[in-house]
């Protein structure tokens, strides 16, 4: 018997169903535009957290204690010339009078100091992070020198900054991890809807034979692209806006804690990555949905 | 019309009753029990119809061989085996030898009349290529040869019927099951409907028709189960 049109390609097995999936969609979308924007904030942080502590372990700060009887400027050049030539050290500047003059004049106003004041004058030393100079070498280097030194090497500060950086971190982790908790449970929720909604196909194929592995593959493909869609569509948007918070407005920048060159890679790792989570995310939820039911209907 | 034989079936199966019910009864729920102390084996090869009274519990006894429910009591082997001791995961293959013909039809609305037929091979993994000639002959045979692009909405009872028929048989099941499969249609096409069954049969087939239609059960010199109130008040010798 000749049958001439026969259509070239099964129908779907489980249609689309627009009127659930829209606001699935919607909310999926919204949700994973959220965690991606935590996401670059916890990149963000991540990566300032690392430029801070860098900045401030590869810096020290040497302070030279003036004495009416001596040249302090000269006796600042010796100090630097020593601490250069130190084992670790990259560099180490002495600040003159001048210098400190002009650091103090905002405060100061431009009259200059009285000549008889005392002025501190500061040596700038880079020493080479991964293998900085032991502590206290310094110290004992300038010891039998006939002038006074205090070394500074921001010890306190970077304790603080770490400890700062590590919250934020961790907050924005924290962020990430119960925006995307939301969106499975959301799409566990609608995954388990949409089976009630279908019972009769999965009824359809289980009495012909279908393993319930079968079934659950339907919807799990069906989820895997709507939460790939919604997750495409989420990411994409909170990566436009990331853009633009960092380019556009420098000031709401800085609230994200984001330098402005480390944002381009964060969101181009970050934007692809939220999108596929999203939809292993739908597509394990409803894996997870789709089986309780199964087994509860067929024990 | 041409249903193409399956591999001759192991020996070893076909021995064994394609059906054994023995001191079987079922209550849903915390409901009466409306299936009581049923025994009987349908033997391999076998053909009988089911017959009874509105209510009398048909359709529950049917359910509980393509395992929809699971007796409250008693002991059900299919092809030998007892079906309260199969895992969970041997069922699907289990379905797969087990045609059932449903008194609502049950066809999928979204699907055409052809994808509808084609669904258990499509389930069991065969390539549209190798059947779709064999779908669109069987569907000619039950006369929906110029619908089978039609969706089931648009088919009059009777032919949805027909669909769900065809979907039951185009395996080629061990056992075939038909809950009223001619309670919609008129009498020329029940006769022909039945024949599809006994060609069926006649291929190996266990078969069982639950029906109300006394000239059907008449037409042919078929074993009968009566129901009455949810216990067999005759049935044929045991095999
Ligand atoms: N899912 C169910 N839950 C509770 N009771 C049920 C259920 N299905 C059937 N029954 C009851 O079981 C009894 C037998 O029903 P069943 O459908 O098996 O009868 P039947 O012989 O097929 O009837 P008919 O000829 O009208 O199709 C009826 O009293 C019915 O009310
Ligand atoms: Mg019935």
């Amino acid at each position: 018997m000749s049958t001439p049109d026969k259509p070239r390609r099964p129908a779907a097995l489980l249609p689309p169903d627009h009127a659930r999936d829209r606001p699935l969609f919607a909310v999926a979308a919204i949700l994973v535009f959220l965690a991606s924007l935590a996401g670059f904030g916890a990149a963000g942080a991540w990566q300032a957290a690392e430029g801070w502590t860098a900045q401030l372990s590869s810096e020290l700060t040497v302070q030279l204690i003036a004495e009416d009887a001596r040249d302090a400027d000269a006796d600042a050049l010796d100090a630097a010339a020593q601490i250069a030539r130190l084992p670790g050290v990259l560099s180490a500047t002495a600040r003159s009078r001048a210098d400190a003059e002009a650091l103090l004049r905002p405060w100061l106003g431009g009259a200059g100091l009285p000549d008889d004041l005392p002025v501190p004058r500061l040596i700038a030393v880079r020493v080479d992070p991964d293998a900085p100079p032991a502590p206290g070498a310094i110290e004992a280097l300038l010891r039998d020198n006939p002038y006074e030194v205090v070394v500074d090497d921001h010890a306190r500060w970077e304790a603080a900054v770490q400890r700062t950086a590590g919250a934020v971190r961790y907050f924005a982790l924290g962020l990430v991890a119960i925006l995307a908790l939301a969106a499975a449970a959301v799409i566990a929720f609608a995954a388990r809807a949409s089976l009630a909604a279908r019972w009769d196909v999965a009824e359809a194929l289980h009495l012909v034979g279908a393993p319930d592995r079968y079934v659950t593959g339907i919807f799990q493909r069906r989820f895997f692209f709507l939460g790939l869609k919604a997750g495409l569509a989420g990411a994409g948007l909170a990566a436009l806006a990331g853009y633009g918070l960092a380019h556009g407005a420098g000031a709401a920048g800085a609230v994200f804690f984001l330098p402005v060159p480390a944002l381009g890679w964060s969101a181009a790792a970050i934007a692809p990555g939220a999108a596929l989570a999203s939809a292993l995310i739908a597509a394990g939820a409803a894996r997870l949905a789709v089986t309780g039911e199964l087994k509860a209907r067929w024990p | 019309m041409t249903l193409k034989p399956r591999p001759a079936p192991d020996l070893t199966h076909s021995r064994d009753p394609a059906v054994s019910f023995d001191s079987v009864g079922l209550r849903y729920g915390r409901g009466p029990e409306i299936l009581s102390d049923l025994s009987f084996d349908l033997p391999s090869g076998s053909f009988h119809f089911l017959t009874g009274p509105s209510g009398a519990g048909k359709s529950s006894l049917l359910r509980l061989i393509y395992r929809a429910r699971q007796p409250s009591r008693g002991l059900i082997s299919l092809f030998g085996r007892d079906t309260a001791l199969m895992p969970r995961d041997a069922l699907p293959g289990l379905r797969r030898r087990i045609g059932v013909v449903f008194q609502d039809f049950r066809l999928l609305e979204h699907l055409s009349v052809f994808d509808n037929v084609a669904l258990p091979l499509r389930v069991a993994g065969q390539p549209r290529t190798s059947y779709a000639d064999d779908v669109a002959d069987l569907l000619a045979w039950v006369g929906l040869g110029d619908r089978m692009h039609a969706h089931p909405a648009s088919l009059s009872g009777g032919e949805q019927q027909r669909a769900a028929i065809a979907r039951a048989v185009i395996s080629r099941p061990e056992l075939l099951i038909a809950d009223e499969p001619t309670g919609n249609v008129d009498p020329a096409m029940a006769r022909r409907l039945l024949r599809l069954l006994v060609e069926l049969n006649r291929l190996g087939a266990t078969v069982l028709i639950a029906t109300h239609d006394i000239t059907l059960v008449r037409s042919l010199a078929a074993p009968v189960l009566e129901l009455a109130d949810g216990r067999l008040v005759s049935q044929p010798r045991a095999a």
